[in-house]
């Protein structure tokens, strides 16, 4: 479903990208590891088309469609989800307005009409519910004054409510207490299914306890240098990255 | 025949057609008048800002009969439960409501018993500081009518008084409010107006509120003007102790809006909020030239000014603080962002900050942006195209001090009418609605 090869991305004319590959087939869950400054986050930027975040090289097949040639929000409509390490806040607008807007956007490009306000407003407070957020937080502006735990929590709710083919979870243990860990990860646990896989971007190992990976690939100086299952994980939590060579930072 | 003798004529064929109380006040205004000089580039507080377009007005006399003001009164204003409602139309009071709530007086200028109108002749001009301000001085000038409101000690008026203004050409229109010790009001101002084809409205509404000690006063000045408008004048308050203003501006943009707003603290205690949104586009022009003037010690203010220039469009913003040396102990603060969406539109902004006083706290900020880049995506990878998220990220910029409004109907009216604004078909602004 996704098929990365190659891939060079600049920032600023800065490589970071240095030929990346990855392989994620239908329901499996890759994590990426690797220290700071190696181009974990780029990852994330680049698939979903942030403007700044230059491909240099390589090439992103997703179910067939050549992906770096589409538009960010056409990329979400086609089910890539990116749950942001640092979430946006918009005052102004609420968090139920921007969720139905989300939602719409992708029943127009399914062919269909936008959800009425009922059957919304039902769904949007059964996933509160789900990611434990007060219903309150429907009438607040976007990601407004929210903690970072809660943040986090609204990432997971809008991944409910869009059911994406590909999420990328972009460091969302980062500032995570261990409660809203588990609210988290118990979230990405109940979206696992055979259709829908998972990349999940972390600094440590302490998320994959929760959320159990596949494959787990360290990313380092801009390329996979090492793959493996999950035990990979535990080395590496137990070793650091500096045992992987002189080619590791 | 320039402009300045045109006013000054037209100021002195006004004694026949009003009443005798006027005289002094626009005589006193032809005074200053005389005195004037037309106010060129050169002239800081026209720097930005150009007269021509009403030097081409050469302002008649109003009428007060525009046609068909019912229709627009009828389709535009305001969904109040319940408000104390006056029409004015190119300056004339069309209507005031007969039964009043206790303890509050509401009168036209023109119709004032004997005993009221000295009062109002000595009160007005008391808080505008008259010859700084080019159209306070051409308000006196031409003064004919008016509105004189007073809040009596204590009472606590609950019913909003809603000014309803009408404009299709010239009007010269006065508010003066008065609040006695521990009354409390809202006003609220609605500008709308008539397309007229034979002449360019030229509207100058000077407003002056006085608010004694523990009074408090929520005001709302919207200017929702027709494209050609040309509207001047300003709003001016003195606050004595413990007195609290809670104002709220809104210009659309016009050809020319130009808006004076001050406000002096006289009395330890008081405090103002000062809050206001401009969204000129075309070829509009907004002016907000703001004054807060801190006399005496332990006051404060809050003043938020934010605006969203389109297209050709030009704002300016000069927001003035002025904390006078005895003034110790006061806390101001100051902010004004602007968005603009074009790269032909333009924002002067300028705070302009005269502390003399040694033991304050001043905070003051200004930003001209774009909308912001992770913003943009952050929606974008929700799926919401581009034009909808720019349509959400602008509404949101403005709804932010909207939705904190005192009045639910200023809320509720705003809202739809404020995502329509920023978006070209329906579909964009659906999710604001």
């Amino acid at each position: 479903m996704l098929n990365i090869s190659k891939l060079h991305a600049s920032v600023e004319d800065k490589e970071i990208l240095k030929g990346l590959d990855l392989v994620v087939k239908p329901g499996e869950v890759h994590a990426i590891m690797g220290p700071n400054g190696s181009g974990k986050s780029t990852l994330g930027h680049v698939l979903s088309g942030r403007e700044g975040y230059e491909v240099t090289g390589g090439t992103v097949d997703y179910f067939g469609q050549n992906l770096l040639e589409l538009e960010t929000e056409e990329r979400a409509r086609e089910g890539l989800f990116l749950a942001f390490q640092y979430p946006v806040e918009i005052p102004g607008v609420s968090n139920m307005e921007f969720l139905k807007a989300s939602l719409d956007a992708q029943r127009a490009h399914e062919g269909k009409e936008p959800i009425d306000a009922v059957s919304f407003m039902k769904q949007a407070r059964e996933l509160c519910k789900k990611v434990n957020l007060d219903q309150q937080f429907l009438k607040r502006g976007v990601n407004e004054g929210f903690s970072g735990g809660e943040k986090k929590r609204n990432e997971i709710m809008q991944m409910m409510l869009l059911q994406p083919k590909v999420c990328i979870l972009d460091e969302t243990d980062s500032g995570l207490d261990i409660d809203a860990l588990q609210v988290v990860a118990e979230g990405v646990n109940s979206l696992r299914s055979p259709e829908r896989s998972f990349i999940v971007v972390t600094h440590y190992q302490r998320l994959l306890n929760y959320i159990e990976p596949d494959f787990v690939h360290v990313l380092s100086g801009g390329k996979i240098v090492k793959s493996g299952d999950k035990s990979l994980a535990l080395e590496l939590e137990a070793k650091g990255y500096g045992w992987l060579g002189a080619d590791v930072a | 025949m320039n402009y300045l003798e045109a006013i000054k004529n037209q100021s002195e064929s006004l004694q026949a057609a009003t009443p005798e109380w006027m005289h002094a006040i626009q005589a006193r205004g032809r005074a200053l008048w005389s005195a004037q000089t037309w106010p060129g580039k050169k002239t800081e507080a026209w720097r930005y800002t150009s007269l021509v377009k009403v030097e081409k007005t050469l302002a008649s006399a109003q009428t007060g009969k525009a046609a068909g003001f019912e229709a627009a009164v009828a389709e535009n204003t305001l969904q109040f439960k319940e408000a104390l409602q006056v029409v004015i139309v190119d300056g004339r009071v069309q209507s005031v409501p007969d039964t009043l709530p206790e303890g509050l007086q509401l009168a036209a200028f023109s119709n004032l018993a004997e005993a009221d109108q000295r009062s109002v002749a000595e009160k007005l001009g008391t808080v505008v500081e008259t010859e700084k301000h080019l159209f306070a001085v051409q308000s006196e000038s031409l003064l004919s009518e008016g509105l004189y409101i007073k809040a009596k000690k204590n009472a606590a008026v609950s019913v909003p008084i809603y000014l309803v203004f009408i404009g299709s050409q010239a009007a010269n229109f006065r508010v003066f409010a008065d609040l006695e010790q521990s009354a409390s009001l809202t006003l609220v101002e609605h500008y709308l107006s008539l397309e007229s084809e034979q002449e360019q409205q030229l509207e100058n509404t000077c407003t002056e509120f006085s608010l004694a000690d523990n009074s408090q006063l929520n005001h709302y000045r919207l200017n929702m003007q027709a494209e050609s408008a040309l509207h001047v004048g300003g709003v001016h308050a003195a606050l004595a102790k413990h007195a609290r203003l809670n104002s709220f501006y809104l210009a659309f943009g016009t050809a020319l809006t130009r808006i004076d707003a001050g406000v002096k603290h006289v009395g330890e205690g008081s405090h103002t909020n000062m809050y206001g949104v401009y969204l000129p586009r075309n070829n509009q022009h907004v002016d907000f030239h703001t004054n807060l003037e801190h006399c005496v010690p332990h006051t404060t203010s809050e003043e938020v000014f934010r605006g969203i220039v389109g297209d050709s469009a030009r704002a300016v913003f000069n927001g003035r603080i002025h904390i006078y040396p005895q003034a110790q102990k006061t806390h101001a603060q100051l902010s004004n962002k602007n968005l603009l969406t074009s790269n032909k539109a333009e924002v002067d902004t300028k705070p302009e900050l005269e502390i003399y006083a040694n033991d304050v706290q001043c905070a003051h900020g200004a930003t001209v942006a774009q909308l912001e880049e992770k913003s943009l995506h952050y929606l974008r990878t929700r799926g919401i195209s581009e034009e909808e998220a720019r349509v959400m990220l602008s509404f949101g910029f403005i709804n932010e001090l909207i939705e904190q409004l005192e009045l639910e109907a200023i809320r509720d009216y705003l809202r739809p009418i404020l995502a329509k604004r920023f978006a070209r078909s329906s579909e964009l602004s659906q999710h604001l609605l």
